[in-house]
């Protein structure tokens, strides 16, 4: 029961603490949250925009999830996401000029492939120098995005683009089809759901699954019992990072078209927020990812109807992160009580 | 003979020791925190939280010392609830020091937003100055690298010099130092492990916070979004180099300091042929090699990461 208890939880309770910095603001709490709701819910079309919002949140929250399970502290979803999304852009925008049921796939796999190589690569400095990989993804994040930069003013540059560091746009057969008419919601969405399904399987089901969770629970223990650690530390860091690759692809063949250097708003940063939310769970990623992205899009609503600034989305995102963790306390606290209680009596 | 020309320029020094500034407060803090056995991921969140409460605090009127006061309190503040998630709820440290980055971080945005909705262009206020010593600042070569620097600069020298007597000439320290490599022994003295390690983990984020101040009270006189831009992320990796001394602190923070002063006056130097960004990318890929250098080396405070409780080995 706490494993789904805490972050509904956690969730309500960060939003009923965003009465506090909106009546900072001055705005009326309960107009707020009906707005918010109106933002989220009101139309197809904000249904639409909420599930574009959730789909790389599903890709970067799943990146997060698996390799936080094997103790890969992986924090360079957001420029994993970059790379993919370069990739794609490097792919797709001419190089390849063949039928969409084969440049789809290629643009797919080269994304997946640059992200997987950007986790890689701080996995075996870590693998081979010890090289913490917190510190050394959280630096990456910032070298890739200077590089896409680089890379907007350079090669990838738009040549019919008057000048602006963005990309030339994908083609139009190795666009990800739009799931409705005349709304922005694509079939990343459909991609991210299947990822899902995958991860929760493999996870629960699988040998690699078992391996994983063994190296995290106890990597000493792990190694003891036969199980190659560096080799399950590899496998899931190429899987993290191409799944962060897939949410830079799906943002760039799925939505935008073209890639600039503001192609994500910390995505990869808000991925671990609902990996945290979600317990690690894949399957409980995908909700975790659309709660998130009901507040983003409802904090955007809200903040042009009502004037407050929608940084709010962000205050109640970091404090559903910070819920969640103090939930995970209080429900470890009461186990462990009622075990006592139980042997006493 | 371009680099030799700019390695012996007063300019290029006094720079490097500008840039160094934030850095040397923020490796003291991380290196606080982590003697004491608790890694602190909120320190880029506490750099943005000490730059906005520090500048909004002078803009209302506090004075520059007041802003560096609030600063350091704001600090203390996500430092204080970073110690209680993480050292008597035991709580990872990871997750909840990235949790404290982000609310510290959305916190100061919303503030900033909500005190000044409608300004298209940062407001400005009247930084601290250079102090300007009488007759060491006519020297040659220091009078321009060391006597023409801001109070803040000497303030980070001074807690350099005062973080290493508290760590290694006082009880206190060495105390600070037991708890981040054997917590039982301190519990076995009679000490409090708990408290060690808050105090130790609230006074380092409140040096971390005075990093940020630094930026927006002294380097520029306004705040924007993003311009802490991974510093405190560099700070946690350049205190692993320093092996957790503040003597090599200072050093890395100044050899860093010295690489993003040099490839600031190289950028302008070698102009169209090389793209800028090429230098932009360099210190945080200095940040990543000395830390690939040191890592194998490194002497991990023993007890880093690993939360204690009473009773329980």
């Amino acid at each position: 029961m706490f494993e789904f208890g805490i972050p509904v939880l956690s969730a309500f309770v960060s939003l009923a603490l965003a009465a506090i910095p909106l009546l900072l603001a001055g705005a009326n709490p309960i107009a707020a949250y009906g707005q918010m709701i109106k933002g989220v819910f009101g139309s197809v079309f904000a249904i639409s925009e909420m599930l574009t919002r959730a789909t790389p949140l599903i890709f970067t929250g799943l990146a997060a999830a698996l390799a936080f399970r094997a103790k890969l502290w992986n924090i360079g979803a957001e420029g994993q996401l970059y790379l993919g999304a370069m990739a794609a852009v490097a792919v797709g925008v001419g190089a390849f000029d063949v039928a969409g049921f084969i440049l789809i796939p290629l643009i797919i796999v080269f994304g997946a492939a640059a992200g997987a190589a950007g986790m890689a690569a701080p996995t075996f400095l870590k693998a081979r120098f010890g090289a913490d990989e917190v510190v050394t993804t959280l630096l990456l994040n910032f070298i890739i995005l200077i590089f896409v930069q680089m890379m907007l003013e350079g090669p990838l540059q738009d040549p019919m683009g008057l000048g602006w560091p963005q990309s030339a746009p994908v083609l139009d057969q190795g666009m990800l089809p739009r799931l409705m008419d005349r709304m922005r919601v694509h079939s990343g969405l459909i991609i991210a759901l299947i990822a899902a399904l995958v991860a929760q399987f493999m996870l629960a089901r699988s040998v690699w699954g078992f391996q994983l969770r063994a190296v995290g629970e106890n990597a000493v223990a792990a190694r003891h019992a036969g199980i190659k650690v560096k080799r399950s530390l590899y496998s899931v860091a190429i899987i993290s990072g191409g799944l962060a690759g897939l949410a830079g692809v799906s943002e760039v063949a799925g939505l935008k078209g073209y890639l600039t250097a503001d192609l994500s708003p910390g995505f990869g940063y808000t991925g671990i927020v609902v990996a945290m939310l979600a317990g690690l769970s894949p399957i409980g990623v995908v909700v975790a990812a659309i709660f998130i992205a009901s507040v983003f899009v409802g904090a955007d609503s809200m903040s042009r109807a009502m004037g407050v600034s929608s940084f709010l989305a962000d205050l109640v995102v970091s404090m559903s992160l910070l819920c969640v963790l103090i939930g995970g306390f209080i429900a470890k606290y009461r186990i462990i009580r009622a075990d006592k209680g139980n042997t006493t009596s | 003979m371009d680099i030799l020309n700019i390695l012996l320029s007063e300019s290029f020094w006094a720079a490097s020791l500008r840039i160094a500034t934030p850095l040397i407060f923020g490796v003291l803090g991380a290196l606080l925190c982590e003697r004491a056995g608790v890694l602190n991921l909120g320190i880029e969140g506490i750099f943005v939280v000490g730059a906005m409460c520090g500048w909004l605090a002078v803009w209302l009127g506090a004075g520059l010392w007041g802003g560096v006061l609030v600063a350091a309190l704001a600090g203390a503040f996500f430092g204080l609830l970073h110690a209680i998630l993480t050292v008597p709820l035991g709580l990872s440290q990871h997750v909840s020091g990235l949790g404290i980055t982000l609310f510290a971080t959305s916190v100061s945005y919303f503030s900033y937003r909500t005190a000044l909705p409608n300004v298209s262009s940062p407001p400005r206020i009247e930084p601290f100055q250079p102090l300007d010593f009488p007759v060491l600042a006519d020297l040659p070569f220091f009078g321009t690298v060391l006597f023409q620097q801001t109070a803040l600069t000497w303030l980070a020298l001074f807690m350099v010099v005062a973080v290493w007597y508290v760590m290694n000439r006082t009880a206190l320290g060495i105390a600070i130092q037991a708890v981040g490599d054997n917590p039982d022994s301190v519990e076995a003295q009679g000490l409090s492990v708990f408290a060690l390690r808050i105090g130790a983990v609230t006074a380092g984020s409140s040096l971390m916070a005075l990093g940020g101040a630094f930026l927006t009270m002294s380097a520029f006189d306004a705040f924007f979004f993003g311009m802490v831009n991974g510093r405190g992320w560099v700070c946690i990796a350049l205190v692993i180099f320093a092996s957790w001394r503040p003597g090599k602190a200072l050093l890395g923070a100044l050899l860093f300091g010295a690489f993003d002063a040099l490839q600031v006056r190289l950028q302008t130097q070698m102009g169209a042929a090389v793209p800028g960004q090429v230098f932009l990318m360099a210190p945080y890929i200095l940040s990543i090699v000395a830390l690939v250098i040191a890592a194998r080396s490194a002497d991990y405070p023993r007890a880093l990461l690993t939360p204690w409780f009473k009773g329980q080995r």
